[in-house]
């Protein structure tokens, strides 16, 4: 019952709205099965599968708005629970800044369901972490890992003729392989719609890798150094940025995108002007859903074009308020790059660091948004065209904004996983100069 | 709910933007429906028909979790709600072991087809698994308790509370700080009630009510002729109490530089303090990086406790399970086998408890049946324990589990999550004043700020809500930009003092994060006001273009 067809979910919305005596009423509906299965210590650990439907009821009294839900789809619960919206609605405060329900959009069909995603079975995820599993032991490497599956619908409607429907499908793996006596340790991702692209074996042999070649790491001074950033690194970095692109929070004078008298930094130059920064629902590498959760279409959008800050993210009723269109929040973020592989970005570096994967990023101050965090799991030291050695690991203290003002070259983009939010990207390996370190870490 | 979100709900620099967005675990539902309570009788039933349909496909052991998991959030910003939430998530999770391997699967269709085919796929699942294993699964013996309950000891059910009554209050904490000079102010409250019922092949059928509450603000304040600004978070601790939390008492509060609270808040005093130090803090003297003593506050402390000793000390960690995601430890075994690995200066004492009353990890059994209770992790600076569950008891040659087993929802499996880890307060008679008096050079921290640290909890970096320079035993003035990093070690070598326990306090977190998939736990750190010698600090000011 988790998964719903187009045409089930519209009948069924349909018959919910038909229940509705708001002023407005809108209906969400989601539903998944997921799966997914972790290993550490060359053995499978847990695993299992969740299946769940969500229905969520929205009704509206003028400005008083309820919300009202149910996972029983019988007539009897789905008019139960459109009057008890309707009853919270009634007693909640007035909202201001209520807007009215979205009339009907147009959605273009989405490539974000892929079959053989959604037939994933036990027994393909435990197949998946064998041959990682194999991989660890032909290297006499210690394996920790995790490979996890969505096969998911959502749907809405509303009062005012809104329909919208969606299925997709996601599949994330990562795996970490350590040294035995602990001193390497080596880290790759992917994330995928289609599983056919993900080769298990073929990470796991990066990480192992990794892991073998980052043992006997020697310690190198703080400071500031010429990195090489690897996707799943940039990401954690970048995704700070794209999560301040609020332009309310701009406006009020509240982000790294404010300026003194209540001005932004929207239309003008912000970081180097190689860097280009987009979204788009239909890009064959990183497809996302065509609408937002409340019903927007989201649109190709260029976020930062040629280092210029072209679009901000807008609630409906910021935009109403400031007469502009109001962009929804990016699913996913893509970012233009070269040619150059990670290798060849090596091989052009005279001296410089490598950074696998950054690690537990915070912000340390809104204003600048400095960032804090360290490398982890296969650092390394290159000097004219190659990896030297490894290096122990550093804590660092840098800005994205800061960064990728100092960028000195850009890689071909490949699709990553952010570690910190699980998010998609399409980035390019990065080549940044004066990366700011500012002390060491025993960790491995 | 999404690490990125935890992240800005514990740091929230960023606040309008992201909180409309808060992800919830469950659904949106409405007050009344929230008391509502499920019969045990009913779960019982339900329960048996999942242990009896693992049983029947191969299981040697099985546990059962039906979870109703009840949120309530009100949100809003100066002088208008944003958002009233109430959501419920309501399920069945299985847990089992078959052919040595561990399975799982879960469903909210809550009728006996539904719980005995997801049984069967925990089994499916599990036997699936066990071509993977290295060694079969070693649970530590549990004897079944029979059918028992245990209810958080809170004095006001904050769900039962109206709706209205709670919104006024964070209205007015808004009104105070707008008045008192803030720009913005976004102030929350979050309410969790789990109603958990566990059932095992041991004879455990266990239920259990808990109850946790954050009240928090966030203040911003702005000089729009140089575009600076600067925030104050709200002293508040999330607690494991009901609403009584939020009913300030005078013998709550310890009055200072600025007030700091107990076991009660007084919201509306601290708003009117965070207006005044937030612009306050635009005109602080930016801090001159080096070396200091530091005076650590219980608001501030707790995280630095939860960060470089709570997880550190995790055993899951020391062995490798969470070293693709949260890491492992540099308290390897051999550290704790030694009996004298030195984690700090003998005057720190740091235990474990899972029964202080008011704390977020206090429950009456885990989530795999355990009673819950209390042991030193470090003792006279050695480390002597860590926190495990029951699969992993024969490691520590222990003939028990300490019970630190815990899963956010019915939907998630059980695994190893912290428990309440708190450090002793000092022995001898001794203030916070006391503390301050012998600094010649020195910061006083308050409250928690920016914090991360490393993948085996080595070198980390905190920063906090307030800060005050310290000379010569005086508080002289506010301070900004400020940041200490030091290694774990050697920052538990250099606690140079400890206040007494008249000064005890908790802090906490609400949404502490560990796993994959990803789930939250709440977990609660006491400590007294420490101080701690000689620690590199450092200046987060920087300049944008």
């Amino acid at each position: 019952m988790a998964i719903l067809t187009k045409d089930e979910a519209h009948a069924l919305l349909k018959k919910i709205l038909s229940y509705s005596r708001a002023d407005e009423c809108e209906v969400n509906i989601n539903g998944s099965h997921n799966g997914n299965i972790r290993y550490a210590r060359n053995a499978v650990s847990t695993s299992g599968g969740i299946s769940q439907t969500n229905l969520v009821v929205s009704s509206a009294f003028g400005k008083k708005l309820g919300v009202a839900t149910i996972n029983e789809l019988d007539a009897a619960s789905l008019e139960k629970v459109v009057r008890r919206s309707e009853e919270l609605a009634q007693l909640a405060p007035e909202n201001p800044e209520f807007v009215s329900f979205l009339g009907p959009q147009i959605y273009p069909d989405s490539i974000t369901f892929v079959p053989a995603t959604a037939a994933i079975t036990p027994k393909i995820r435990a197949d998946a972490v064998a041959q990682s599993l194999q991989v660890a032991k032909d290297a006499n490497l210690i394996s920790a890992g995790f490979l996890e599956d969505r096969n998911g619908f959502a749907a809405m409607m509303n009062s005012k003729g809104l329909f919208a429907y969606n299925t997709a499908t996601n599949v994330n793996f990562s795996v970490t392989m350590r040294t035995q006596d602990g001193k390497g340790s080596g880290y790759a991702t992917r994330g995928y719609n289609d599983v056919t692209k993900l080769d298990a074996m073929a990470v796991t042999k990066i990480a192992a890798d990794k892991g073998l070649k980052s043992a006997t790491a020697q310690a190198i001074e703080p400071g500031k150094y010429t990195v090489i950033l690897e996707p799943a690194a940039a990401a954690v970095l970048l995704e700070n940025i794209l999560f301040g692109l609020d332009a309310r929070q701009a406006d009020e004078g509240r982000s790294f995108l404010s300026k003194p008298g209540g001005k932004t930094s929207l239309g003008e130059k912000l970081v180097d002007e190689r860097v280009t920064m987009y979204s788009d629902p239909w890009h064959p590498e990183l497809p996302t859903s065509p609408w937002a959760s409340d019903g927007r279409p989201h649109e190709k959008v260029s976020w930062i074009e040629k280092g210029v800050v072209k679009n901000l993210t807008y609630s409906r009723f910021w935009a109403q308020k400031k007469g502009v269109k109001a962009i929804p929040s990016p699913d996913a973020v893509i970012m233009d790059g070269g040619s150059k592989t990670l290798e060849q970005l090596i091989k052009d570096t005279k001296k410089g660091i490598l950074v696998t994967r950054l690690w537990y990023i915070r912000n340390v101050d809104p204003q600048t948004l400095l960032l804090t965090g360290l490398t982890r799991d296969g650092t390394f030291y290159i000097e004219n065209g190659i990896i030297k050695f490894p290096i122990k690991n550093f804590r660092f203290n840098e800005s994205p904004v800061i960064m990728l003002n100092n960028l000195e070259e850009l890689g071909r983009p490949e699709r990553t996983v952010s570690v910190e939010t699980n998010t998609n990207y399409l980035l390019p390996p990065m080549k940044i100069r004066d990366f700011t370190f500012t002390s060491l870490s025993d960790a491995v | 709910m999404k690490r990125r979100d935890f992240i800005y709900l514990a740091g929230l620099g960023a606040t309008a933007s992201i909180l409309p967005g808060i992800p919830l675990i469950g659904s949106p539902i409405s007050v009344e429906r929230s008391l509502e309570r499920v019969d045990v009788s009913t779960k019982k039933k339900l329960a048996d028909v999942g242990l009896n349909a693992a049983r029947a496909k191969g299981a040697t052991y099985t546990d059962v979790r039906i979870g109703r998991y009840l949120n309530q959030y009100i949100i809003t910003r100066e002088d208008r709600v944003e958002n009233i939430v109430n959501t419920e998530s309501y399920g069945m999770g299985i847990r089992v072991i078959a052919n040595g391997s561990w399975g799982f699967a879960a469903t909210d269709k809550m009728d006996n087809d539904s719980v005995s085919k997801t049984a069967e796929l925990a089994v499916a699942i599990a036997k699936e698994n066990s071509r993977l294993l290295t060694e079969p699964v070693r649970l530590a013996p549990q004897k079944g308790h029979g059918e028992v309950s245990w209810r958080a000891p809170i004095e006001k059910n904050a769900f039962e509370i109206p709706i209205k009554e709670k919104v006024d209050l964070l209205l007015s904490v808004n009104d105070a700080a707008m008045k008192g000079g803030a720009d913005f102010i976004n102030s929350y409250l979050f309410m969790v009630n789990e109603q958990k019922y566990f059932a095992s092949t041991d004879g455990s059928y266990i239920d259990q009510d808990i109850h946790r509450i954050w009240p928090t603000f966030f203040i911003t304040k702005i000089d729009s002729a140089s575009g600076k600004f600067e925030t104050r978070n709200a002293l508040s601790a999330p607690m494991g109490l009901g609403y009584e939390y939020l009913e300030a008492r005078p013998q709550d509060k310890i009055k200072g530089i600025t007030t700091l609270y107990k076991d009660r808040y007084d919201m509306l005093e601290d708003a009117k303090a965070a207006a005044a130090q937030s612009a306050e803090k635009l005109t602080a003297k930016s801090v001159e990086p080096g070396k200091y003593d530091l005076i650590l506050d219980p608001s501030h402390l707790w995280l630095t406790i939860h960060e470089s000793t709570g997880h550190p000390t995790e055993l899951d960690r020391v062995l490798g399970y969470e070293a693709n995601f949260a890491g492992t430890s540099f308290l390897t075994l051999d550290k704790w086998e030694s009996k004298k690995f030195n984690y700090g200066n003998n005057i720190v004492n740091i235990f474990a408890d899972k029964t202080q009353p008011g704390s977020l990890g206090a429950a009456g059994y885990d989530d795999e049946g355990v009673k819950c209770g209390r042991w030193d992790v470090i003792k006279g600076g050695l480390l002597v324990n860590y926190q495990a569950i029951r699969d992993q008891a024969h490691i520590l040659g222990l003939n028990e589990s300490q019970g630190c087993c815990y899963a956010d929802n019915w939907s998630s499996v059980q695994f190893q999550r912290m428990p309440n880890i708190s450090l002793m307060p000092g022995k001898e008679k001794k203030s916070i004043d006391d503390l301050i008096k012998g600094v010649e050079k020195g910061i006083y921290i308050i409250g928690d700020g920016s914090f991360s640290i490393d993948q085996q909890r080595y070198n980390f970096q905190f920063g906090g809500q307030l800060y005050y320079e310290i000379k010569n035993g005086k508080i002289a003035g506010m301070l900004k930009d400020v940041a200490y990093q030091s290694n774990t070690q050697e920052f538990w070598n250099s606690c140079a003092g400890i206040a007494d326990e008249s000064d005890y306090r908790l802090g906490g977190s609400f949404f502490d994060g560990k796993g994959q998939p990803m789930q939250t736990s709440s977990v609660s750190h006491g400590s007294s006001t420490a101080r701690f010698n000689g620690v590199n600090v450092i200046n987060t000011a920087r300049k944008l273009g």
